[in-house]
């Protein structure tokens, strides 16, 4: 393990967090939506949970079938439940999505470099998600209002195929109801239940209340969402260098060895999955990779 | 509300920012203040295209009856946005239905008057064809990304 940093060995728990899969029991599994749920762990070995960062995600192990990255969507600061949602995609994905409470899987993690919650304190912010986009932003907020005072105004902008596809409804509710923070929720196809916005998710962006020569945005979505929200933020006034993206790959390693997630010459499990647009401005529009 | 108080709310809506003061000036003599109450509909699908709207306040959907089904929303508007640019493309007809979704002010022009101001006044007439270019290229954009139904595929 010549090439790791050591303060890659040391966030993830040392070599046996990064390379064996740690075993944690599933104590609650929530269906979210139709296709999307989210699990509750807690660790069978260690009382102390798992540590993050907002942004980071894991290696989740199903014994006998195989592994998934999974950002992390819990609270960062209670470590001792690590939260991660999901949809259906794939055989370990659908694997999960048969476990019980009580079923045991295996984690590796936490991996990479997550959301500038530190550098950002001081701006406004604006966060905007897509789909399940949603899930890696989730800790990021979390940290956001609980030290609400070192930010300027707060604005989420969050865009779902259809109402029933609207991650964690209950607490966007919540956040709704606060002064201090604007929810903007739109939908692409609304029904006879939903009287809220219906368009995309960049068509918020204009009129959304936040200063953008002093803002940090923090993106999560499918690429095509995330490069049309780039423009419309760079349209309003944004720096490109304010803006932060999370990337999603074919994270296999999670630590930058065997090269499966490679973008260009970064990454996505080390140098990412977030990263600045800045950095990233060259090989987000090269089809090639 | 008399018509010249209404310089100051024309003035400040985003889509006429950086405006000349003239230019407004004559915006003003077609402006009139209006209310919708939720539920009202403030024009449908083939009625003549004779006004836009600068949303002051609240919510505005657009939508498409299905027979038998009702309306479906295919977008909502809201402060800052303008409603409606049919008024300037013969024959001059709306091809949404559009309906308050909450209590809305706005200011409506009305486009007869706007047509006859461009058509004397070609410097006016390019302003306003540049700032709807930007609102049909906004739509066109967002319509194609709904189309992809972006969030069907993601993990």
């Amino acid at each position: 393990m010549a090439g790791l940093p050591e303060k890659d060995l040391v966030d993830t728990g040392g070599i046996s967090g990064m390379i064996a899969p740690r075993p944690f029991v599933i104590r609650r599994i929530e269906r979210d939506t139709a296709d999307t749920f989210t699990l509750r762990l807690k660790s069978g070995s260690d009382r102390n949970g798992l540590h993050f960062e907002p942004g980071q995600f894991n290696m989740l192990y199903v014994f006998g079938v195989g592994e998934v990255p999974l950002s992390i969507s819990g609270d960062p600061a209670k470590p001792q439940f690590l939260v991660h949602t999901t949809r259906v995609v794939g055989p370990v994905t659908g694997a999960l999505h048969r476990l019980k409470t009580g079923d045991m899987v295996g984690i590796r993690g936490p991996f990479g470099k997550g959301w500038p919650v530190d550098e950002a304190e001081g701006n406004d912010i604006v966060v905007i998600a897509g789909g399940i986009g949603l899930a890696p932003l989730r800790p990021a907020l979390y940290h956001l209002l609980a030290h609400r005072k070192k930010y300027g105004r707060i604005v989420l902008l969050y865009g779902a195929r259809t109402p029933a596809d609207i991650l964690y409804r209950r607490e966007l509710e919540k956040w709704r109801a606060r002064f201090d923070l604007e929810v903007e929720v739109t939908v692409d196809r609304g029904d006879e239940s939903w009287w809220g916005n219906v368009g995309v998710v960049t068509t918020l962006v204009p009129r959304s209340p936040f200063d953008p020569l002093n803002a940090v945005a923090l993106i999560c979505g499918p690429e095509v969402m995330m490069r049309f929200a780039v423009m419309a933020l760079r349209k309003k006034g944004m720096n490109i260098d304010d803006i932060y993206v999370s990337m999603e790959r074919n994270m296999k390693c999670g630590v930058g060895l065997c090269g499966h997630c490679q973008f260009g010459p970064k990454f996505v499990c080390k140098n990412g999955p977030v990263f600045s647009y800045e950095t990233l401005k060259n090989l987000f529009n090269k089809r090639e990779i | 509300m008399s018509m010249q108080t209404l310089k100051p709310y024309l003035a400040e809506h985003p889509f006429l920012q950086g405006m000349a003061e003239r230019h407004i000036e004559l915006l003003v003599g077609c402006a009139s203040n209006v209310r919708f109450d939720e539920g009202q509909y403030i024009f449908r699908e083939g009625d003549e295209a004779n006004e836009f709207y600068f949303i002051r306040h609240g919510k505005l959907a657009l939508e498409v009856f299905r027979p038998h089904k009702g309306g479906i929303v295919v977008q909502t508007l809201k402060a800052g946005d303008v409603v409606g640019w049919s008024w300037l493309i013969p024959p001059y007809f709306r091809h949404f239905d559009c309906r308050a979704v909450e209590l809305t002010r706005a200011i409506v022009l009305d486009g007869t008057c706007m047509r006859e101001k461009c058509n004397e006044d070609y410097q006016l007439g390019y302003e306003i064809m540049k700032r709807f270019a930007h609102v049909m290229e906004d739509e066109l954009l967002a319509l194609r990304l709904q189309l992809l139904d972006i969030y069907g595929g993601t993990t």
